[in-house]
């Protein structure tokens, strides 16, 4: 038929290269060995998606089809890591250098945290995690999932001690190319916080300038009458592709907090699909992308009321300059006899140029009856009849401008239950809108004229 | 108060009435061989004595539909269609085609009286509404046709179309729906047997409403009309749309196309109840309702109307649009579509604005009962260039029972920041407080439940023409029948 004349095309580079850098054997023994092999063979039936595949008709990955990728090295001296991790807390960090677990940079002993290689407990016939690694792999398609373990190498399990208080935790990604060829990455953690636990995480990734593939995989597990706050920071840099995938369960009781902040690399989409699987559970899915230049920042979410009496809730928003695009997929589901779902989600986004874009599909799958489920959309430039206001008390357009959009943002931010993370986005924030402003200064009037 | 009273009558003037469509007319027909090739569409063709561009144009289709794949992303679910198992012609057989409605056979008049659709003129209340009553692949008669005429207004079926008015049909066929635009279109294309044309000149309002009936009857028959509208500049027309078919315990196609072209200052209203034989309460039987409807705004401040009230067939795929190209364009759609028992609807619109200063609105009521799933699917798009432009969308979805399903799939695209898209969706069930209270005055649950859904679905159902709003209220009743208690 005339569609298979367009799909027998060369092989991508991307997938070419990658067969050249797989090898079964490494780090985590035979179990390890298995998995990749699995991956790769997942990998190669999914294949590399395309915007005819409909979970990416938005997101355009060519530019990474047809880059020839080579691994990350696995030792990376630790000198060179340093300066990426100024910013965070020497006292309460965890850090995975190339996806490797660096105890040698990360807080030892950090109380209530066990902090185990994922390789180490593979090696160790640690069946638990292995079933863990084998579940998400046949989990939906997900082809980037697959590729992350085709190439699984050290990676991490934190597991928190049922009832501990553990404050907050960092979790450093930090993606180094030992040269100028385009290199890639693949993280992977897997987090267990037992009954009762409190905690926050902020997870960030950071890296340099230059071409990085980087496919992070996060299997999050809360347990009964557990909290867990997981703030993810995406700043990496400008030629970055980072594609996320975060799996979670919510047990019983427990709440889920997760709130993104993504503001760098080339092509961000963090996909997350939480689970409700215990009555009385609570997901919280919000976040904020701030894109510019050719920046493609993508947030595809499925939130999965598996059980009755549950509740979830997502405020995404955006602020899009230059020929920024933003796409927002995000699905509710309610099983059948999922009763009394409270369910709600809500897509904003801020065009600030003529040729920005947002693309958004806010889906809802409803098969119980006593349910409240709502979601809203909306896309356009700021209100003029507020700016009008603004400037009747006297403001110019450019300060009537900049203040509307910094309010617009960040009070989505108040989403963020943990004060001192949401200073710390709050600055984020703050910055990229003045060194935005200050990129276009002198056609700031643009949109207000 | 009165329009409560109203309607409980209406519903109890419906109580143990199901599908009372679902009768079959005994008349002899006409059919082309069983099976869908080449020599199917040849026939068809010379059947209408067709002239020779539009064999080529069906044939092109034909060829085209051949290397399609048949879609699968919407959330329905039924066996493989045999498409060679079917009959593309049927017709009433006739001596000679009948110049007056004297001389149409008076089974098919019967057949019409029993549905409600007066095809005699003298009967109708003064010139209401013009009917074009199309039966299985042919239009047997076109009321009020010289009165219309005297206001300017051609309005035959579409075979009468291409050989009175073969200019027209020429430069607007296909020219909204594409042939090669989806799979169902293009087989349309390919054996289209009737349907209804409507060209209304410049600065014309149409006297009348148009409608048309359509009424599948013949057993293995597939049911493809194609519908063509063309409001000149600065002319008005409203056109009104019903559907049945018998009750039989196999699935048919109906697969139509309708192409409305709106220019400078035109407005169309066009307006559905389609009230397909749905199927039994076990899914068996009922119509697959697979649907291309497309509006080109094509002039400055033209403006097209979508309504429709989507009650019946087993399996509805629709998706009415506007293209919304010329400035100040305007385009809506209000939808009503409700399942039930083991119906599937995957309904909705599209709205793609182009021109500036565009402006659209959407509003969708789904009510799922039984074991039914309906889902709404739409797309706003805004393309650079549609400055000033707006949309509001509104989706709300009522379940009523824990067995059944209802879904909002909305794509949002904009590519323009002074465009201004808003989208809003809900989801819940019929609340027991106001069950409660209408119990409490001593209206029974399922008279309570008709009543509270038609105030769910007001909105939608007060845009509907007269004639049709008082079938509409009447068809949210019985459909829901059986689905409570």
């Amino acid at each position: 038929m005339a569609t298979n004349a367009t799909m027998t095309v060369e092989e991508p580079a991307a997938i070419a290269a990658g067969r050249a850098a797989f090898r079964a054997d490494g780090p985590g023994g035979a179990a390890a060995a298995r998995l990749r092999q699995q991956g790769l063979d997942r990998f190669t039936a999914l294949g590399l998606p395309t915007r005819r595949t409909e979970a990416w008709r938005y997101t355009d990955l060519r530019d990474v089809a047809r880059t020839a990728w080579t691994l990350a090295p696995a030792a990376v001296d630790p000198a060179q890591a340093a300066p990426w991790l100024a910013d965070t807390d020497a006292d309460r960090r965890l850090v995975l250098v190339n996806g490797r677990f660096r105890p040698d940079l990360s807080t030892p002993d950090l109380p209530g945290v066990t902090a185990t290689p994922l390789d180490g407990l593979l090696a160790d016939g640690d069946g638990a995690a292995a079933a863990v690694l084998d579940e998400a792999l046949t989990s939906g398609e997900r082809p980037f999932l697959a590729l992350n373990t085709a190439f699984l190498d050290g990676g991490l399990v934190v597991r928190l001690a049922p009832g501990a208080t553990v404050g907050r935790l960092e979790i450093v990604c930090l993606t180094l190319p030992g040269g100028d060829a385009p290199a890639m990455s693949h993280p992977r953690l897997i987090i267990e916080a037992g009954d009762g636990a409190d905690a926050t995480l902020v997870e960030r990734h950071v890296g340099p300038a230059g071409p990085i593939l980087t496919t992070p995989v996060l299997q999050i597990t809360v347990g009964a009458g557990a909290r867990l706050g997981h703030y993810k920071l995406q700043r990496e840099g400008g030629e970055t592709s980072h594609l996320a995938t975060v799996l979670v369960q919510v047990a019983r009781d427990a709440v889920y907090d997760g709130f993104m902040l993504s503001t760098g690399g080339a092509v961000a989409r963090t996909e997350v699909a939480a689970v409700l699987t215990g009555r009385g559970g609570e997901c919280r899915l919000s976040g904020t992308y701030l894109g510019r230049g050719r920046q493609v920042l993508d947030t595809t979410t499925v939130v999965r009321h598996a059980v009755p009496d549950c509740r979830s809730r997502q405020v995404i928003k955006g602020v899009l300059d230059d020929q920024a695009r933003g796409v927002f997929q995000g699905r509710i589901e309610v099983a059948r006899d999922a009763q009394r779902t409270d369910g709600y989600q809500m897509n904003r986004a801020l065009l600030l140029s003529p040729q920005a874009e947002i693309d958004s599909k806010p889906e809802l799958e409803i098969f119980a009856d006593d349910v409240k489920c709502s979601h809203g959309a909306t896309a356009g430039e700021l209100d003029a009849e507020a700016l009008f206001y603004l400037r009747s008390r006297g403001l110019d357009a450019e300060r009537a401008r900049a203040l509307l959009i910094e309010a617009f943002v960040v009070e989505v931010l108040d989403e963020i239950a943990d004060d001192a993370v949401r200073q710390h986005f709050t600055e984020i924030v703050t910055d990229w809108l003045a060194a935005d402003r200050a990129d276009h200064g002198a056609t700031a009037e643009r949109g207000a004229a | 108060m009165a329009a409560v009273e109203e309607t409980l009558q209406q519903i109890r003037s419906v109580t143990n009435e199901r599908y009372k469509y679902g009768f079959v007319t005994d008349i002899e027909q006409e059919t082309a061989p069983k099976g869908l090739d080449e020599s199917t569409i040849a026939f068809i063709s010379a059947k209408k004595e067709e002239p020779a561009w539009l064999l080529d144009w069906r044939l092109k289709a034909f060829r085209r539909w051949q290397e399609m794949p048949e879609p699968n992303w919407a959330k329905v679910s039924f066996p493989p269609i045999d498409y060679q198992d079917a009959y593309y012609y049927a017709a009433p057989k006739q001596k000679v085609a009948p110049n007056s409605l004297d001389e149409v056979d008076p089974e098919l008049l019967r057949t019409y009286e029993k549905l409600g659709i007066p095809l005699d003129e003298q009967k109708v209340l003064a010139g209401v509404v013009a009917v074009d009553a199309v039966f299985d692949s042919v239009s047997v008669a076109t009321t009020f046709k010289a009165k219309l005429a005297e206001a300017g207004v051609i309005f035959c079926s579409i075979s009468e179309a291409v050989r009175e008015h073969p200019d027209l049909v020429r430069k607007y066929l296909g020219s909204v729906v594409p042939t090669s635009d989806n799979y169902f279109a293009a087989l349309n294309s390919a054996v289209f047997t009737d349907g209804s044309f409507v060209y209304v000149p410049p600065g014309v309002r149409c006297p009348m409403e148009l409608s048309t009936y359509f009424r599948i009857n013949a057993q293995n028959t597939g049911q493809f009309e194609r519908t063509l509208i063309i409001a000149d500049a600065g002319s008005y027309v409203s056109y009104l749309e019903g559907c049945t078919a018998p009750q039989r315990d196999e699935n048919q196609l109906h697969a139509a196309v309708v192409e409305l072209v709106a220019l400078d200052d035109a407005e169309i209203k066009y307006s559905t109840v389609q009230n397909w034989y749905p199927g039994d309460e076990n899914g068996v039987g009922g119509i697959y309702n697979f649907v291309t409807k497309r509006a080109a705004c094509r002039g400055r401040n033209s403006k097209v109307s979508w309504t429709q009230v989507e009650t019946g067939s087993a399996i509805t795929w629709k998706y009415p649009s506007c293209i919304l190209q010329g400035e100040n364009s305007v385009g809506e759609f209000y939808s009503v579509a409700i399942t039930n028992n083991r119906q599937q609807a995957d309904t909705g619109t599209k709205m793609i604005h182009i021109g500036r200063n565009t402006r659209s609105r959407i509003i969708s009521k789904g009510i799922s009962a039984g074991r039914s799933d309906n889902t709404y699917r739409g797309l706003v798009r805004m393309l650079p260039g549609a400055d000033n432009a707006r949309n509001f969308t509104q989706c709300d979805s009522l379940l009523i029972g824990d067995q059944c399903g209802a879904h909002t799939v909305p794509y949002i695209e904009s590519r323009t920041p002074t465009g201004q898209v808003e989208h809003e969706a809900t989801t819940s069930k019929v609340s027991e407080d106001q069950l409660f209270y209408c119990r409490q005055r001593g209206i029974d649950e399922e008279e309570a439940l008709a009543l509270i859904v038609n105030g769910f679905c007001r909105e939608v159902l007060q845009v509907l023409p007269m004639e049709f709003a008082v079938e509409a209220q009447k068809l949210v009743g019985i459909s829901l029948e059986g689905s409570v208690g």
